[in-house]
């Protein structure tokens, strides 16, 4: 499909949104390496990361192909305010209840998104959705176990996954922050939108939330954590990104 | 070395010598029988481009198997050669050939079941073990050694072990 300059734009911009949310939120998931609270989720924790990491390259590989530079570059040099990830995906680890909690809303986000994409007019990235839903199940199946488990088991768990939906609910609205390109990437029949997105995910994750005696907060009262998409980020990402990039920018040319 | 006039080379003859290029990480399967080999195109100057899809996205062995096909393709005699990767034709676990199935199985792998296009995660359960064969198992977890392959646990024989696991 050839773009004209706009849509050339809106493109780009929607492809960074993309592999920026999953280049990150991989990298926190693998800070968990190694520290896992035994070792089969030492391990899934290690290979979400590895999927999500792995997905944003090829995302990154049709930037470049569009005349960005290549992905490493695009990985690896940016700062905070040139990434369009959102708030959610930027904090820190915490404790396992608030990663697992964000990656059961970020997962199911993530896994509807491509499921749309699949049909996508920007054909390559149609192709790569179509991949990634198939591995994303993995990772909601591994969300959904945990926000089960955990929020039936005993008192303290529950109270402790209830505390950190309530800390990441607001956050994970951030990620449905509208484009100023929506409508144009809508027309051209790249991506419906995120409110049709925002939606779905709504209508999913609820009843498996409930089905773990989880109370969801009331969207209306709640501030979403905008300002990612357009390079607005909290203090956690700068820090992060200069840990990423530290060994790369020790020798750019480098061959590995 | 097998010698092969070049002006004659055929799509059977490059399958048949990718045949003998092993997956990196499980040595009883080739990339053939794999399915990730998507096309094999010789053109009318005798160059050959290969085009390889990735098992999982995020697999790190891709690149080396580019380069094990590449230098299989050099060692028949083929100078002009490509391989490129892409997801057009993504990989799923139905297109590993009963051949494959058995190679899997002979590196103690329980091989994915076949699916109709879309995996319910079900089939993760009762896996059937491929030590004894019973399907009385349980599924430890989802994610094993590498990006393909889950954890389960016999309760019959007491054994544990690893599904290469179904994708769609």
């Amino acid at each position: 499909m050839e773009y004209n300059d706009t849509q050339h734009k809106a493109v780009k911009e929607f492809l960074y949104k993309i592999a920026d949310d999953q280049l990150i939120i991989g990298h926190r998931n693998s800070e968990w390496t190694g520290l896992g609270p035994m070792v089969e989720e030492d391990i899934a924790f290690s290979s979400i990361a590895q999927d999500k990491i792995g997905q944003s390259l090829h995302v990154y590989e049709i930037l470049h192909s569009m005349g960005e530079a290549d992905a490493d570059t695009i990985a690896f040099t940016r700062n905070a305010a040139h990434y369009k990830c959102s708030h959610l995906v930027e904090h820190p680890i915490g404790e396992y209840d608030f990663s697992l909690m964000r990656n059961f809303l970020f997962n199911h986000a993530e896994h509807l998104r491509f499921e749309m994409l699949a049909s996508s007019s920007i054909s390559q990235l149609a192709f790569l959705a179509k991949k990634y839903k198939g591995e994303i199940k993995y990772h909601t199946m591994h969300s959904n176990t945990w926000i089960k488990q955990l929020g039936l088991a005993n008192e303290e768990s529950h109270a402790r996954m209830q505390t950190a939906l309530n800390e990441t609910f607001n956050l994970a609205l951030g990620i449905f922050e509208e484009s100023e390109f929506a409508l144009m990437l809508n027309e051209m029949n790249a991506f419906e939108g995120e409110r049709a997105l925002q939606e779905m995910w709504f209508e999913t994750i609820t009843p498996l939330l409930e089905s773990a005696s989880l109370k969801i907060p009331s969207i209306s009262l709640l501030q979403p954590a905008y300002g990612g998409r357009k390079g607005y980020h909290t203090e956690y990402l700068q820090p992060l990104l200069d840990e990423m990039g530290a060994v790369f920018r020790l020798d750019p040319e480098a061959e590995w | 070395m097998r010698f092969i006039t070049l002006v004659n080379i055929t799509r059977q003859d490059i399958l048949k010598a990718l045949d003998e290029v092993m997956d990196p990480e499980i040595p009883t399967i080739s990339v053939v029988d794999l399915g990730i080999i998507r096309k094999v195109e010789i053109g009318d100057d005798c160059s050959v481009k290969i085009t390889i899809t990735p098992t999982f996205s995020g697999c790190p062995a891709i690149k080396t198997m580019e380069n094990m096909v590449m230098d299989k393709l050099i060692e028949m005699g083929v100078t002009n050669s490509e391989v490129i990767t892409t997801f057009e034709e993504p990989w799923n676990t139905n297109m590993i050939s009963p051949k494959g199935i058995e190679g899997l199985k002979k590196h103690g792998l329980a091989p994915p079941e076949k699916h109709n296009g879309l995996v319910q995660i079900e089939i993760l359960e009762k896996v059937k073990c491929p030590h004894c064969g019973s399907r009385n198992t349980t599924l430890k977890t989802p994610f094993g050694p590498t990006l393909c392959r889950s954890m389960h646990y016999c309760n019959e024989c007491l054994n544990a072990f690893e599904q290469f696991k179904p994708v769609d």
